[in-house]
C-alpha cells in the first residue's frame, strides 16, 4: 500500500493573517507559516494504517515556495517515508484550478493506492482541490470524512453533511479528504526528527511534470479588488457588582434585541 | 437573457434544501434562473411547482438511477448535461459539502473557472463579479472569472432577497452514471433536529465555551438561547471537551455566523473563534477573566461569573417583556 498525503503550508491561525491589498493574494511574510493542522490529521490517518500494516509507504506531497520544505520536514519527522515538493516560480499565485491540475500531474507521475487530504485549508477554505484531483485522475472521491477505515482494497468512512452524515465506501485507488474530527495528530519524537534529515525530499519542477510553465493553464479566476474591514473596536465593559444581568438586559432592550 | 444554472440539492428525504430560494434569487439578478435537479426514477411530484415558487423560470429534471446510492456522481452528471444543453452564462451551487464536490469535478471536466464561497454576486459588463468575505470578514475581496464559464459556490445563508414566484417550463431528461469512479452511499444517518433555529443564518446566537465547565452546566447556554429564540453555538474548546456536538462549533473550522446579536458565554475569544463571529452586528460577552480577548470585540462586556449573571439576565429579560 502506498498512501500519498497532501500537505499545505498556511499562515498560523493563532496570528493576524493578511492579504496583499494590491494583488489580493496571501501576504506570506505577514505571519508564521505552518503545516495546516488538518493535514497533520490526514497524515495521522495514513500513519495509523502504516503502524499496523508493515510495508506501507507514506509520502507527503506539497506545492508551494521554498518555505514549504519546513512543513514537509515536519511531515517526515512525524513518520512519512519521503516527500515530494512541486516548486516553480511560475506557480506563484495559483488558483485552485491550477493547483489541482499540477498536483494531479505529480500524482500521475508516481504509483499510489490512496490520496489523503484535509477537507479544506484554514486560509483559502475552498475545500475543492481533493475532488478536482479525483476528476483529473478519473478516480472516486470520498471527501469531508469524520472517520475513515482503510483496507487492502478499499476505503470507507462517515462523511459530514448538511442534514446528517453518510456512511460511504469506494474501491482503491481513491482520493479522500478528512475533517478535524479524525485522529488527533502525533507529535514528532526525537528519533523521528533525527531520521527526517536523512529521508528523501524530492523537488519537482513544472517541466519535470510535462508542463510548459508558459503554457500551463493560467489561473482563470482573477481578484478584482481587495479591501480591509476596519478593525472592530471594543465597546463598554462593566465588572459585575451584583446587577450586571439587569444592566445587560436593559442594554439589549435599548437596542431592540430582546 | 442568458441562462444561469442553479444546482438544487435535495435532502435525505427528497425535499429541496433551504439553499434553493437564495440561489434562485441571486440567479434571477444575473439572468434566467434554471433549476437543475437530479431525481430518482421514483419521481419528483410537486418539485417543479415548488422551484417555480422560488423563481425558477425553467426546471430541468434529470432522472438518474444513482440518486441516493452513488455519492455526488448523479448531481454532477445532471449538471454537466444541463451545461451541455443550455449554454449557460454561469453555474451556481451552494457552498455545501455536496455543492463544492459537484463544482470541483464539473470545473475540471468542462474547463470552467471556479469562484468559491461568494457572499454576493452581481453582473457587470457581461462579467459575473463575486464578493468574498475573507479571514472571518477581515477582508472583502471581489473576484471574477476570465474567458471561461464561471462556476460559483455561494455561501449558505448569505443571500437575503428572494425572487418572485413564476410558472416554470419543465424539461425532463435522464443520464446514465458511471459507477466505476464514484463512491457508494451505504447508509444515511439523519441529523437530530433540535427544535432551535439552525446556527447558520440565525438572527441571534448564544454560544458557550470552556468557561461553562461541564456538559451538564452547558444547559445554561441553552436556557438563554431559548429565552432569546436563538441558535446554540460553541467554541472549539467546548466541542473538544464534549459539551456539545461539533455541528455547534463557531469559528475558523466550524460555522461562520453573522447574526444581529451574538452572545458569548465563558468564551475567551481566541482568534480562531473570532474569525467565525466578528461580523455579528452586536456582540455581547460574559467572562470572568477581564483580560479575555473577546472583550476587544464586544459591544457590551460583563466581567463576571456566567452562573450568576446569566440567570439574572434571563429573569430581567422576562420581567422587561411583561
Amino acid at each position: 500500500m502506498k498512501i500519498i498525503v497532501l500537505v499545505k503550508q498556511v499562515p498560523d491561525t493563532e496570528e493576524e493573517r493578511k492579504l496583499d491589498l494590491g494583488s489580493g493574494v496571501l501576504d506570506r511574510g505577514a505571519s508564521e507559516r505552518i503545516i495546516d493542522e488538518v493535514n497533520e490529521r490526514a497524515l495521522e490517518v495514513a500513519l495509523l494504517y502504516k503502524d499496523s500494516n508493515k510495508g506501507t509507504e507514506v509520502v507527503a506531497l506539497s506545492m508551494g515556495p521554498e518555505s514549504v520544505i519546513q512543513s514537509l520536514r515536519k511531515a517526515l519527522s512525524m513518520g512519512a517515508d519521503s516527500a515530494m515538493h512541486v516548486r516553480d516560480n511560475a506557480l506563484a499565485g495559483s488558483d485552485v484550478s491550477r493547483t489541482a491540475a499540477v498536483l494531479a500531474a505529480a500524482l500521475r507521475n508516481t504509483r499510489f493506492d490512496l490520496v489523503v487530504a484535509g477537507n479544506e485549508s484554514t486560509d483559502g477554505r475552498g475545500g475543492v482541490v481533493p475532488a478536482m484531483i479525483a476528476e483529473h485522475l478519473g478516480l472516486p472521491h470520498l471527501t469531508y470524512l469524520n472517520s475513515t477505515e482503510i483496507s487492502d482494497t478499499g476505503v470507507s468512512g462517515v462523511r459530514a453533511g448538511e442534514d446528517g452524515t453518510l456512511s460511504v465506501h469506494a474501491a482503491l485507488p481513491a482520493v479522500i479528504s478528512v475533517t478535524e474530527r479524525v485522529a488527533e495528530a502525533r507529535f514528532p519524537n526525537f528519533k523521528g526528527i533525527m531520521t527526517a534529515k536523512k529521508k528523501l525530499l524530492e523537488v519537482i519542477s513544472l517541466s519535470q511534470l510535462g508542463f510548459d510553465p508558459a503554457l500551463a493553464r493560467m489561473s482563470s479566476s482573477v481578484v478584482v479588488s481587495t479591501s480591509e474591514r476596519p478593525a472592530r473596536t471594543a465597546g463598554k465593559t462593566i465588572v459585575d457588582e451584583g446587577t450586571a444581568g439587569v444592566e445587560l438586559a436593559e442594554y439589549l432592550a435599548a437596542g431592540h434585541l430582546i | 437573457m442568458s441562462n444561469i444554472l442553479v444546482l438544487i440539492e435535495l435532502s435525505n428525504t427528497g425535499e429541496t434544501r433551504n439553499t434553493a430560494p437564495e440561489l434562485l434569487a441571486v440567479a434571477r439578478r444575473l439572468g434566467t434562473p434554471v433549476a437543475v435537479v437530479a431525481t430518482s426514477p421514483v419521481g419528483s411530484a410537486g418539485l417543479a411547482a415548488k422551484l417555480g415558487s422560488y423563481g425558477a423560470a425553467q426546471v430541468y429534471l434529470v432522472e438518474s438511477a444513482g440518486v441516493g446510492t452513488l455519492l455526488v456522481a448523479p448531481q454532477l452528471e445532471a449538471l454537466a448535461a444541463a451545461v451541455e444543453a443550455l449554454d449557460p452564462a454561469a453555474v451556481l451551487v451552494a457552498n455545501s459539502v455536496e455543492g463544492r464536490d459537484v463544482a470541483a469535478r464539473l470545473s475540471v471536466r468542462t474547463g470552467a473557472g471556479l469562484i468559491i464561497d461568494a457572499v454576493d454576486l452581481r453582473s457587470e459588463g457581461g462579467r459575473v463579479l463575486a464578493t468574498h468575505s475573507v479571514f472571518g470578514g477581515a477582508y472583502t475581496v471581489e473576484s471574477t472569472v476570465v474567458g471561461v464559464l464561471p462556476i460559483v459556490t455561494v455561501r449558505q445563508g448569505a443571500i437575503q432577497d428572494r425572487a418572485e414566484a413564476v410558472t416554470p417550463s419543465v424539461t425532463e431528461t435522464s443520464v446514465s452514471v458511471q459507477a466505476a469512479n464514484a463512491a457508494v452511499i451505504d447508509a444515511v444517518i439523519p441529523a437530530v433536529a433540535s427544535g432551535r433555529p439552525a446556527l447558520r443564518g440565525a438572527a441571534t446566537v448564544v454560544s458557550g465555551g470552556r468557561g461553562l465547565g461541564s456538559k451538564a452546566d452547558f444547559i445554561l447556554v441553552e436556557q438563554l438561547a431559548d429565552v432569546l429564540g436563538a441558535a446554540v453555538g460553541a467554541s472549539r474548546a467546548a466541542v473538544d471537551a464534549g459539551f456539545v456536538p461539533q455541528s455547534s462549533q463557531v469559528g475558523q473550522t466550524g460555522t461562520t455566523v453573522s447574526p444581529q446579536l451574538y452572545v458569548a458565554l465563558g468564551i475567551s475569544g481566541a482568534i480562531q473563534h473570532r474569525a467565525g463571529m466578528q461580523t455579528a452586528k452586536t456582540i455581547v460577552a460574559i467572562n470572568k477573566d477581564a483580560d479575555a480577548p473577546i472583550f476587544d470585540v464586544a459591544d457590551f462586556g460583563v466581567v463576571g461569573d456566567v452562573f450568576t449573571v446569566v440567570p439574572q439576565l434571563i429573569e430581567a429579560i422576562q420581567a422587561l417583556r411583561q
